[in-house]
């Protein structure tokens, strides 16, 4: 009953039970946060739209403010975050294409302006894209040091694509 | 008392020992069974609460580096759901035994039937992952996806690894509870 072994299983039982509830107290913790995040987006140039292997192809350049510092929580290890065009095609319901993302990994850094060329390749299944309105959608996902993850977004509407290739 | 009584009292005595001596080893493989029955069901009953087929995987790789390093665990969530940009999936590629944890980056999502053509990158990696699909396959398709994850946990996924590339430590672990669960006694 009081053997060596028996206390050395309690005693790890214990811990790891208060471990658990730990983590699960720090997760839960992040509910508690109603984070009002901000952000705006602003297409400043279309540098080349082209069709290119049957696919239409978009670059461009990409002005983009954001202030996600209230996503933050003592139980954040970094917060990812992605601005993806969305659009709908005859063929598809819904095209989702990230164009650009970032790591921010600590408050400091989540309030941020950048102009960017878009860093992942804005191509369509097809050649929708002349004259095609679409949304930019600023997504986050919140990685926690433990526990749920959180995801959310920001849908920026009423951008529209040249009417011709150039 | 006779001899022959006397006799016959020793033999049920040492009978009795021995029977207690059998009942209390059925008794520890019946317990040591229920526990690695019980260990069963719970899996299973988390693959069906999860819809996955592997409701929590351990992050072997540095693609996703910071936000999973080597040795975490992930639990995964299937869902109804479809498939979005920016959530993380993990998902078997023909050709491949270990399952690549890695973010969606393109959705095309099918007007007519509702499938999904889906790319994937790693975080930390500097492209897609067209180069790690089977040869000639350009999109995952729901079929690939075995669960989206949903939750994580720090270092627990070390023990795994370690015993995965260790067998020593595995046997001698095994051992050890083994010869826990033979000695003790309750």
């Amino acid at each position: 009953m009081h053997s060596f072994g028996f206390r050395a299983n309690a005693l790890l039982t214990f811990s790891l039970t208060i471990l658990a509830l730990i983590c699960a107290m720090a997760s839960i913790s992040d509910n508690l946060n109603s984070p009002s995040p901000s952000a705006h987006v602003q297409v400043s140039n279309i540098n080349r739209f082209q069709k290119s292997k049957g696919n239409d192809e978009v670059s461009m350049t990409l002005n983009v403010s954001a202030n996600l510092q209230s996503l933050f929580t003592w139980n954040t290890k970094q917060v990812f975050v992605f601005l993806a065009a969305e659009y709908e095609s005859p063929k598809n319901s819904l095209n989702q294409v990230s164009l650009w993302d970032a790591i921010i990994p600590s408050k400091e850094q989540a309030q941020f302006l950048i102009q960017t060329k878009n860093k992942y390749r804005f191509t369509d299944q097809g050649t929708n894209l002349r004259g095609k309105e679409y949304n930019l959608t600023l997504r986050w996902h919140v990685m926690p040091k433990t526990g749920k993850m959180f995801a959310d977004k920001i849908v920026m509407t009423g951008f529209r694509l040249p009417e011709e290739y150039r | 008392m006779t001899t022959r009584e006397r006799m016959g009292w020793i033999g049920e005595t040492v009978d009795s020992i021995k029977s207690v001596k059998i009942r209390q080893s059925v008794s520890r493989a019946v317990s040591l069974g229920i526990i690695v029955t019980s260990a069963l069901m719970m899996w299973k009953t988390l693959i069906c609460i999860t819809g996955s087929i592997s409701p929590i995987v351990v992050v072997l790789s540095e693609s996703m580096e910071p936000g999973f390093q080597r040795g975490d665990i992930l639990l995964l969530h299937m869902g109804k759901d479809p498939i979005r940009a920016g959530e993380i999936v993990v998902f078997n590629v023909e050709g491949r035994n270990i399952p690549i944890v890695h973010r969606v980056i393109k959705v095309h999502e099918r007007k007519d039937n509702g499938e999904v053509d889906v790319l994937t990158k790693g975080d930390n990696n500097p492209v897609n992952d067209i180069s790690l699909y089977a040869p000639g396959q350009h999109w995952l398709r729901q079929e690939h996806i075995m669960g989206r994850a949903v939750g994580f946990l720090p270092y627990l996924g070390w023990a795994t690894i370690i015993m995965k590339e260790k067998p020593v430590v595995k046997y001698a672990v095994l051992g050890a509870a083994a010869l826990f669960v033979m000695i003790t006694k309750d």
